[in-house]
């Protein structure tokens, strides 16, 4: 019974300091993205796991820019995607490809994207496949 | 521009990513005490740091496996393949089929439950087995997914607590890379001009 009250603090106080991060997390990386080259690195780095507009080993990625995090209807996501309180932009998406792991601990998106330009160009290609991400560039 | 880069990188050490760590590791506990141990944290010795984790990493990649047995099932049931195409498709299947027992025996060395494969009905929609129409095809697909498959375990090794699933990552990414050269070998594509290809 303690150990669950313990714990359940833990969880609280691991809450607050997620509120805390998402607060940092609204820089946008400075570095300029080409959705072009992005298209093909998806496809290389991403497209074991995911599609745009299939769901396989990860959720599909049509309108993921731009939408709160663990969204997808009919994907089966981990509790810690579930309650990640997250909306995916330039800077979100840049932190969660650095080390997926570090933002919702317990994820099981294990794959980290080490390479800053290949981010970048990666997360403008995700805007492109977006209705938000297209409304905002036109 | 250089200067700016240097800045950004400075941002993200301060935004504290790596400080996090043990909060996100109590939390992880906390949640598989109080989901009443889904998980058995003690059941082996080199992940003790975070069992859960490593497991959700290894059933995404198991999960990887059960769709590449599946889609060389697709492509050895469709008829376009010659002979000897088929032959080496169902070697590398075999080979994914020993990835997936290991990985499965991973899973429960760290008391987790193996992700199970879904029906090849699925498997066909979710590649878009319906858009091949000729063993070229087909082997650009099996190039594509090979490819990915080598990079999503390179890419994930970094995660995982126990570097002994590191261990067995990079040589499932190895195994991948070698179905990735011979299937370019086969459709007569040049390899890569420069170092450092995968990953
Ligand atoms: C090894 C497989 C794998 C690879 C490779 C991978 N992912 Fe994922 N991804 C997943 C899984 C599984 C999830 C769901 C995670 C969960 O539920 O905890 C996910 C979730 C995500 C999410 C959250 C989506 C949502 O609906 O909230 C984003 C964004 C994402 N991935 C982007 C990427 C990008 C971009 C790449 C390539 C640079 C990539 N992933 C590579 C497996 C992978």
């Amino acid at each position: 019974m303690i150990l669950t009250i313990l714990c359940a603090a833990a969880l609280a106080g691991a809450a607050a300091e997620d509120r805390q991060q998402i607060a940092v997390m609204q820089e946008t990386p400075a570095i300029e993205g080409d959705a072009g080259r992005g298209e093909a690195l998806y496809q290389r780095r991403c497209g074991a796991c995911h599609s745009i507009d299939q769901n396989r080993v990860g959720p599909m990625h049509r309108n993921t820019y731009g939408s709160k995090a663990g969204s997808v209807e009919n994907f089966a996501y981990s509790k810690a995607l579930d309650e990640l309180d997250v909306v995916w932009n330039e800077a979100s998406l840049d932190a969660w490809l650095q080390n997926p792991s570090a933002m919702a601990p317990g994820t099981r998106m294990g794959f980290r994207l080490t390479d800053e330009q290949e981010r970048a160009d990666i997360i403008a290609y995700l805007r492109t496949v977006s209705e938000q991400g297209e409304a905002e560039t036109n | 521009m250089h200067s700016q880069q240097i800045l950004s990188k400075e941002k993200v050490s301060r935004r504290g990513f790596m400080g996090r760590g043990t909060t996100a590791t109590l939390s992880v506990a906390g949640l598989s005490v109080l989901s009443g141990g889904a998980f058995s944290m003690a059941s082996r010795k080199g992940a003790k740091e975070d069992p859960a984790a490593d497991a959700g990493l290894i059933n995404t990649a198991l999960s990887l496996e059960h769709e590449g047995i599946a889609a060389y099932q697709i492509a050895a049931e469709s008829g376009f393949l010659d002979d000897a195409v088929l032959q080496v498709g169902i070697l590398f299947q075999s080979h994914h089929k020993g990835h997936r027992d290991e990985l499965i025996k991973s899973v429960r060395e760290l008391g987790g439950i193996p992700v199970e494969a879904k029906s090849i009905g699925e498997y066909a929609t979710a590649l878009g087995a319906d858009q091949l129409k000729s063993q070229a095809d087909i082997l650009q697909l099996a190039i594509g997914l090979e490819l990915g498959a080598a990079n999503a375990y390179l890419g994930v090794i970094p995660s995982l607590n126990d570097q002994e699933y590191g261990h067995l990552f990079a040589r499932l990414a190895a195994d991948e890379a070698m179905h990735w050269t011979a299937l370019k070998g086969a459709v007569g594509e040049a390899l890569p001009q420069n170092a450092l290809y995968f990953g």
